[in-house]
């Protein structure tokens, strides 16, 4: 290595340094440079590729979904698939309608249950409680969200479902068991990011309102909450994503019939729900008819996604 | 100013009936699972055997934590290394770093019951592993390595750049650097992350019915099919056979979820609690 190799080497490295806000240069000593450099090389490889992992796995994902779900939805004819009304496997009949609103329908149930709750929720933490009962309620809320979704759907199967037999008659199994179960789930969604959204408004916001006469309520229902609109309309889209992609605890509650909704008494069958459910012994076109649901399943999740990601980018900012 | 008094009144009923309501149904989940499962346990129910006449949930413990091990294995090497890329060797502006950023939120946010139809078509039958341990465990691996990534970086983020400057500074590499320097300080945030993760791996169902299969005996092999506790509490209460057992079981799988939820919150807590310096 020459001289003036070794200079270029070193004004690298300080360039390097300097641009991740470090201002210090190396100053490695000149023996050993160059095992040092390869090891240095060498570590600088596998950790780029380590994070290309992330990257992989997407791009699997979508190749492995698309792949096995574009062809039977094709076969079917994507019209008929996605806007097709009956679901009978037997005959070769495969529409996704009834699904696809029974999606709908049960995630707007449980918005309708989780998110004034979850809002009011915190808006309490962080505009009403004192300390002492916020580091009550934040670990119980954390809680809340680490509840497995099993655990949920065992909970709607015996407490749920049981009291809208008693209740309204039927079976109980409904559209209204399993939104109010999701609610149930998206509530901690809602209520921590909605949290930290009301957190971060601007207090000269609030200290204005009420320097013009208005109540500490008013200040927080009209400047506070109209403020922090984009963080808590992030929190509703990712409850709407996590209430969506849910499988298990709606399976258990929801009646699962492949048919169009007939009401909030009344069975429904979710996407996800239709995957797990006869994923298991499917074959042949059924089976391609599944994998396509997951397909319109992870296309109306990525759509939720990016809803979130300009949200929230617009937040941060 | 009538008005406005009632108004405020109502605002603030509204509030809190909001919060009453959220904090009612916390206790009422756990509570009731509680109640009712605690006195369903029994010695029989820690069983080294399932059958049907007891439906023993050991062999489902036993599968948990193997298939936790083994997706750590896989997930916290490649979760951490990437967070190193991203925090200490990745230069602003990178297309790379935002193309890495983009998909570990796309990953995120995937549904777990696409993560185990995808590992049913990708690890299951294209690369013939079957229902598998192993098979399951790559699959949460995945699901779990943004989780890893995130808390990890973060945790990197925290350390104050001070400590580079001084390693820098005394002639260190980058590499020695970051294990020797950085790494040391962020440990209790990553292990706390990768606690997360485990809470994660513990509560999944949905990811794991077609890929590691609902087989309640503890796996000979990592090729062997194996139920975890979450699999094992869906099949008791899907059954609907074993009430008693069912809420034993939610109970003991609730008080796990719960206390490596809580362990990780007070790790990372400390943390918060800490100075630098």
């Amino acid at each position: 290595m020459t001289d003036g190799k070794k200079v270029k080497s070193y004004k690298n490295q300080i360039l390097s340094s300097s641009e991740k806000g470090v201002a210090f240069a190396t100053l490695t000593p000149l023996y050993g440079m160059n095992s040092k450099k390869l090891k240095e090389g060498a570590a600088t490889a596998v950790f780029a590729l380590a994070a290309c992992v992330s990257i992989l796995a997407v791009a699997l994902i979508c190749i492995f979904l698309f792949a096995n779900g574009i062809p039977g939805m094709s076969k079917i004819g994507i019209l008929n698939f996605i806007t097709g009304t009956a679901w009978k496997p037997g005959n070769n009949i495969f529409g996704i309608m009834p699904m696809i609103l029974g999606s709908i329908y049960v995630t707007a149930g449980a918005l309708i249950i989780g998110v004034p709750a979850g809002i009011l929720t915190a808006m309490f933490l962080s505009r009403f409680a004192s300390a002492s009962r916020v580091r009550i309620l934040q670990p119980a809320v954390a809680l809340l969200a680490g509840i497995p979704s099993v655990v949920y759907g065992f909970f709607g199967l015996i407490v749920i479902v049981p009291a809208i037999r008693e209740v309204f008659g039927g079976s109980g199994t409904s559209m209204l068991a399993a939104s109010i179960l999701l609610g149930i789930m998206i509530l901690p969604t809602i209520i921590t990011i909605s949290e930290s959204a009301l957190n971060a408004a601007p207090q000269s916001y609030y200290e204005g309102a009420l320097a013009l006469g208005a109540t500490h309520e008013r200040a927080v229902f009209k400047i506070i909450l109209p403020a922090a609109k984009s963080g808590v309309t992030a929190s509703i889209i990712l409850g709407v994503g996590r209430a969506i992609g849910e499988a298990m605890a709606v399976m258990m509650v929801a009646g699962n019939q492949a048919r169009l909704p007939e009401g909030i008494f009344k069975g429904v069958r979710t996407l996800t729900s239709n995957i797990v459910m006869e994923m298991g012994y499917a074959a042949d076109l059924h089976r391609e008819a599944l994998i396509a649901t997951a397909v319109v399943l992870f296309v109306f999740i990525l759509i939720i996604n990016m809803l979130f990601s300009v949200l929230n980018r617009r937040v941060k900012s | 100013m009538m008005t406005q008094k009632i108004e405020a009144a109502g605002a603030r009923a509204l509030v809190y009936t909001g919060t009453l309501f959220t904090v009612t149904i916390l206790l009422g989940v756990v509570g009731y699972i509680l109640i009712k499962g605690i006195p369903n346990l029994s010695l029989n129910l820690f069983a080294w055997e399932y059958s049907t006449e007891n439906v023993s949930l050991m062999p489902a413990l036993i599968n948990t934590i193997l298939m936790t091990l083994l997706s750590l294995i896989f997930a916290a090497p490649l979760g951490i290394f990437a967070a190193i890329y991203l925090a200490e060797y990745a230069k602003r502006g990178n297309k790379l770093v935002k193309l890495v950023r983009i998909t570990a939120e796309t990953l995120s946010g995937i549904p777990s019951i696409i993560y185990g139809l995808f590992g049913l078509l990708f690890f299951v039958t294209a690369l013939g592993l079957g229902m598998s341990l192993l098979a399951g465990a790559l699959t949460l691996s995945i699901m779990i390595l943004p989780l890893i990534m995130r808390t990890t970086e973060e945790a990197l983020i925290a350390v104050p750049v001070e400590y580079r400057e001084g390693s820098f500074g005394l002639g260190a590499g980058r590499l020695r650097t970051v294990f020797k320097v950085v790494m040391p300080s962020a440990i209790p945030g990553i292990l706390a992350g990768i606690i997360l993760a485990i809470g994660r791996i513990v509560g999944e169902t949905a990811a794991l019915i077609y890929t590691a299969g609902t087989v309640a005996k503890v796996p000979d092999s990592l090729l062997d099919s194996t139920r975890t506790l979450s699999v094992h509490m869906y099949s008791l209460a899907s059954e609907g056979l074993y009430t008693d057992q069912a809420y034993a079981t939610a109970a003991v799988l609730l008080v796990i979820v719960v206390g490596i939820n809580a362990l990780s919150a007070y790790i990372a807590k400390r943390i918060a609690g800490r100075s630098y310096g």
